[in-house]
């Protein structure tokens, strides 16, 4: 077990390091002068030479990378260009609408897409799960910013249930957070419930096809009984590994569905600062998805130990 | 005994099956009657494709959805079951009747323990209370003879051998005392020793209980171990049944003739081979050791060979004889240098090849050729049975035209039409493919040629046509052959020298007649023990 | 069920497997999904060729007089020569007065070519590095390492930072949504290498000397080709629309190209009184992209049943 848990984390390195050379690199390596990609345009040459130095880009290239993941170790992300602050302070400000968006979205995605893709494989063929199937090809192709605005309309324009977008922050009043927080997670959701379900579906049935299962309806149990206790555990790993990888469909959608709804997230800010070429900014912020990405797949990782008992290698 | 408990437990009446269209027949199962009594074994026995197991399955209500019963009765202590609904048969389950599957490997759920799961049959059958069932489940696990029940309730069945894992499979279909069990292939899949102790077990308990057990085989030797009836079964149709000794000693029909005649002795043929041959393979201390790595544990290290020294000369059949995980594979394999050997010496003639380069090697790769065990997958599916032939000597720059010739000589070698030298794989039989496959390793002219249980997945039929082919083949060209087997009967008939391998190790080696004859090593003895229906001498008869 | 079916479907799947080897893909034709998705797909195609032919104007036209008309307004339009043409616009005009039915009818091009783009240039090179991968022991571990770190990076970000970078432009985008493809196609091929490999027939082409080229191009590529031609649909799928947000974003390719992402965030800003804007362009899209999905999952369950089994 502790082994297991040991060679996940160790596993986890690599995979991190090479995020960390490519974020690293992706300024390097942008074609020409760096500190003038970063100064923008409209730059004097007194503030490309200030961020050059700042940015220690006369070291040879080794020693840079040195420089900046000590930074980045020590918490220290450097400054954004555009907004006068460090990149720290500003993610901190931006993370509370992403993290609500993501939480409020996985909750009512999982909640609605492991019961649907269930009954869709326990009832193989049938009407359900052919509507099962054709929403999920519907969600994987209809993008979310049209998804947005097609909720929008109906619901915040012509029905006037909901406000169209902003973003209240929690502590200030729960019930606008709430509000404002319904539209923007079914928009996020759509293709996370595809997704889900679908796998769900096809988990499910491929565990039906197990001789264990075979085996529980030789000891006369019912097909509840069957589905639920037997099927439904095995078929568990593969749904929480799609899960997990479904998170980075979350952090794109999240980047989209917070521009169309006008939250104030961090993927907002990472439109923001691509389009004002903040790169300390762009930087910080494709690491930390990363990071989060990776940490939760590693969790869901060793969240197997619990469902499967082989898994202790 | 009274009239009154003479009753047949199971009566299977004029039932017939049909297949989904587009198969090779209208019928899995056509116009079958037989009966089990209780206190009774009776076998089904047939080759692949005979609907041995679909009638089982027909029984417990669990065929699949494709497959259909069109007619007849089947008699569950008189009452129609195949009329009966969903909800009647799972109250029959288990109870009156049970099911133990072929792979004890898979049938058991891996995320529950052993004991849940057999409490499941109590609970979902019985008002018992969780004491009672505990003590009921551990006195039954007990009873098919597993150490430690206690510890066995608690464990999760990957953490048990096969062997257990049946033993488990038999305690949950036997916790109810029901008055019928059907046993699908249950020691197909296990090992000769295992099973053994499997169907002592099977007897045991259904001698004691008075249980009646439809036994389905495929294995004459089972059945002259175990069975008190026999139906024979072909295509789907009953072809004879009797007591088990009638059938065995006394067959009526032609083709039960045919498949007692092809189940080989145990007895070895006597070939009188001369040691004057030229050696053609010497192996030295060969050894292979796979290592794999934990970062907190010690590393795990397991000896797939150790100090293998073998040799074969021309015109000889070396069989190495074991269990699964003996290391039998893992020496053919080495030998074909598949896989490196990581210690000891192999000597093609005079060349040694064990520590030689890819590229060097491969100017020797023509010397030895291997057939292997799996006909469905021995063949790239994608191209002819002609290219797949030719493949080789063309990569030793024979040109196609004589490769071709070449071919069809084989092809005729191997008794198949040279014409077909244009069709794909999936267009021939399994052991149509296995003759392809000694067809190709022949086009190499080799000095060596290794039989990686080649014929383990036939039936037993062609199994016997294909021993007979390579044996032939072996004569004629004066060939080395290294025969791998799990199965003593056909090393007694093929083999001239025996290995008898066990855990990576060589435990015995020497003549076929001396190994069988008087096995020396406590292993080797306990094998031929094991052996199912070694004391039973199959006839040959005239077809 | 598997024990029991096998042993009668045995010999029904040999007589059925005779029959799908040589027609497979003619099988895969007559998928009900392989047909709709590609009639649909086929009728966007068109579209896209003949977009100045189906009664467009100039989509980069721009009209002050005629800025942000409902669907269905009739427009005059001033013409180079002096003379005066009136023109219903059916999918009404955006806030520079550019007609909007052009914009979606020319935007039909930038997408298709996005879509086949991406795929064919991303599944090229990941079965080239995953063939390498599967087969080159010492390489497949630096490899995979940076294919993880690759793929630890969620996708959209990865192509957003690349266009940061790159610069805006169709190629730009091209490559910026190829570099996190690349690595689930090399997972793909790499997977199927490593377990074709151990397929007895590999290993007995090995024992008769076939060389290691051979070997790759013989026994092992062929099993990639329908996973491959699956994958490089649904790769295109998803290309096509994250093509579509990039530009929407205002990152994708620049503005002044009609592509649907392009015309949809133009109409952002007007989008309570003008939905037009994004309702036409989103519908051609959903639908393209829904074809292609439709058609995936159609050549999926024929060509890569075990596939399909998973997935």
């Amino acid at each position: 077990m502790i082994d297991f848990i040991a060679r996940r984390l160790i596993a986890i390195i690599p995979v991190l390091a090479v995020v960390a050379v490519f974020v690293f690199l992706m300024l390097r390596l942008t074609p020409g002068d760096p500190a003038a990609v970063i100064a923008g345009d409209n730059a004097t040459s007194d503030q490309i030479a200030d961020i050059r130095n700042k940015l220690g880009l006369d070291e040879p290239i080794w020693s840079q990378f040195a420089i900046w993941i000590g930074n980045v170790l020590q918490g220290n992300f450097g400054e954004s260009f555009f907004f006068k602050k460090t990149v720290a302070e500003l993610i901190a400000q931006r993370v509370e609408p992403t993290l609500a968006l993501a939480v409020c979205t996985l909750l009512f995605a999982v909640s609605i897409s492991v019961p649907i893709g269930v009954m869709a494989a326990y009832r193989q063929g049938s009407l359900l799960d052919r509507a099962v199937m054709g929403f999920s090809v519907l969600g994987f192709s209809v993008p979310g910013f049209v998804i947005g605005y097609c909720l929008i309309y109906v619901f915040a324009i012509e029905l006037g249930w909901l406000p169209v977008q902003g973003y209240v922050r929690i502590g200030v009043n729960f019930w606008q957070f709430l509000e404002r927080m319904i539209l923007p997670s079914l928009t996020l959701s759509v293709g996370f419930v595809a997704l889900i379900s679908r796998i769900t579906r096809a988990s499910v049935l491929e565990v039906l096809n197990e001789d264990y299962i075979r085996t529980a309806r030789a000891k006369g149990l019912s097909n509840r009984v069957v589905l639920m206790r037997h099927a439904l555990r095995n078929a568990a790993v593969p749904i929480l590994t799609v899960i997990g990888l479904g998170i980075a469909i979350l952090i794109g959608g999240a980047v989209v569905t917070e521009s169309v709804f006008g939250l104030p997230g961090l993927g907002r800010l990472t439109v923001e600062a691509v389009l004002s070429r903040d790169f300390p900014t762009i930087q910080t912020v494709i690491l930390l998805f990363s990071v989060v990405y990776v940490v939760i797949n590693l969790l869901i990782d060793i969240s197997y130990t619990l469902f499967d008992p082989r898994i202790r290698y | 005994m009274s009239t009154e408990t003479k009753r047949p437990v199971l009566e299977v009446r004029n039932l017939s099956v049909a297949l989904p269209k587009g198969g090779d027949r209208v019928h899995a199962v056509e116009k079958v009657s037989f009966t089990v009594n209780p206190g009774e074994i009776v076998c089904l026995v047939g080759e692949s494709g005979s609907g041995k197991s679909v009638i089982a399955f027909t029984v417990m209500g669990l065929l699949a959805k494709a497959l259909k019963p069109t007619s007849g009765e089947i008699l569950l202590e008189g009452e129609n079951i195949l009329t009966a609904d969903e909800s009647r048969l799972r109250e029959l389950r288990c109870t009156r009747m049970s099911m133990i599957f072929q792979e004890p490997m898979t049938a058991l759920n891996p995320v529950m323990t052993c004991g849940e799961q057999i409490d499941e049959v109590l609970n979902t059958h019985t008002n018992l209370d969780a004491a009672t069932r505990k003590a009921k489940i551990i006195a039954i696990l007990d009873r098919v003879k597993l150490p430690e029940p206690e510890r066995i309730y608690a464990s999760f069945p990957h953490q048990l051998s096969g062997g257990q894992r049946q033993r488990i499979m038999i305690a949950m279909a036997l916790v109810l005392d029901p008055v019928l069990l059907i046993a699908d292939e249950p020691t197909t899949a296990l090992d000769v020793t295992t099973q053994a102790e499997i169907l002592k077990l099977v007897a045991e308990l259904q001698a004691g209980q008075g249980t009646g057990v439809l036994f389905i085989t495929h294995d004459f030797g089972v059945v002259a171990e175990i069975a008190h009836r026999v139906a024979v079964l072909r295509w789907g149709e009953l072809v004879e049944m009797g007591p088990t000794e009638q059938i065995l000693s006394r067959p009526v029909q032609a083709y039960t003739k045919m498949l007692i005649s092809s189940v080989p002795s145990i007895t070895p043929l006597h070939r009188g081979v001369r040691r004057d041959g030229k050696t053609v393979l010497r192996t030295e201390k060969l050894g292979k050791i796979y290592t794999g790595n934990a970062f907190f544990q010690k590393a795990r290290v397991v000896k797939a060979a150790v100090d293998v020294d073998l040799d074969i000369r021309r015109g000889e059949t070396l069989g190495i004889v074991g269990e699964s995980g003996s290391g039998k594979s893992t020496v053919a394999r080495c030998i074909a240098r598949l896989i490196d050997p990581s210690e000891g010496k192999i000597y093609l003639g005079d060349t040694e090849i064990a520590t030689m380069s890819a590229r060097k090697l491969r100017p020797h790769r023509r010397r030895v050729q291997i057939v292997f065990q799996d006909p469905y997958r021995s063949m790239n599916p994608r191209i002819t049975v002609g290219d797949f032939i030719i493949e080789g000597p063309m990569n030793f720059g024979l040109g196609r035209e004589e490769a071709m010739a070449r071919a069809r000589k084989l092809m005729e070698t191997v008794r198949l039409d040279p014409n077909a030298l244009d069709r794909f794989p999936h267009q021939f039989s399994g052991g149509q493919r296995q003759r392809i496959c000694i067809a190709r390793a022949l086009a190499m002219e080799p000095e060596l040629l290794i039989a990686d249980e080649a014929v383990s997945a036939l039936d037993v039929s062609v199994q016997k046509q294909v021993l007979e082919l390579l044996d032939e083949i072996r004569v004629r060209l004066n060939l080395a052959v290294l025969f791998i087997t799990h199965d003593l009967r056909v090393a007694a008939q093929i083999c001239d020298y025996v290995a008898v391998m066990s855990k990576g190790r060589v435990v015995e080696y020497g003549s076929a007649e001396q190994v069988f004859g008087s096995p020396k090593a406590e292993y080797t003895k306990a094998l031929f023990a094991a052996a199912p229906g070694r004391h039973w001498d199959f006839g040959k008869f005239a077809a | 069920m598997s024990a029991i079916t096998e042993e009668v479907v045995d010999s029904a799947s040999i007589a059925a497997a005779s029959t799908k080897r040589k027609s497979l893909w003619l099988v895969a034709l007559r998928n009900p999904n392989v047909i709709i998705g590609g009639m649909i797909l086929l009728t966007m195609l068109v579209i896209a060729i003949l977009a100045p032919f189906l009664g467009t104007v100039d989509p980069t036209r721009i009209d002050p007089a005629a800025r942000n008309k409902k669907p269905g307004t009739e427009i005059t339009y001033r013409l180079d020569d002096g003379t005066t043409m009136k023109r219903v616009a059916i999918m009404g005009t955006d806030s520079l007065g550019r007609d909007v039915y052009s914009r979606v009818l020319y935007g039909a091009r930038v997408s298709l070519a996005v879509g086949v783009a991406v795929s064919i240039i991303s599944v090229l090179i990941g079965m080239v590095i995953g063939l390498v991968s599967g087969y080159v022991r010492w390489a497949d571990g630096i490899i995979m390492r940076v294919m993880d770190g690759l793929m630890a990076i969620p996708g959209i970000l990865l192509a957003i930072a690349l266009v940061s970078i790159w610069r805006a432009g169709l190629i730009t985008v091209v490559f910026a949504i190829v570099v996190p493809d690349v690595p689930r196609v090399v997972r793909l091929v790499r997977s199927i290498v490593l377990t074709v490999r151990e397929e007895p027939y590999v290993e007995g082409a090995i024992s008769v000397g076939t060389p290691t080229w051979i070997l790759m191009f013989r026994h092992i590529l062929p099993n990639t080709v329908a996973p491959l031609i699956v994958q490089g649909t649904f790769l295109a799928a998803a290309a096509i629309l994250t093509e579509a947000a990039l530009s929407f974003l205002g990152i994708g390719i620049p503005p002044e190209i009609p592509s649907w992402g392009n015309i949809m965030a133009e109409g952002r800003t007007l989008f309570r009184v003008f939905p037009h804007n994004i309702l036409y362009p989103g519908i051609f899209l959903a639908l393209t992209v829904l074809a292609i999905n439709i058609m995936g999952d159609g050549l999926r369950d024929t060509l890569d049943p075990k596939m399909s089994k998973k997935v």
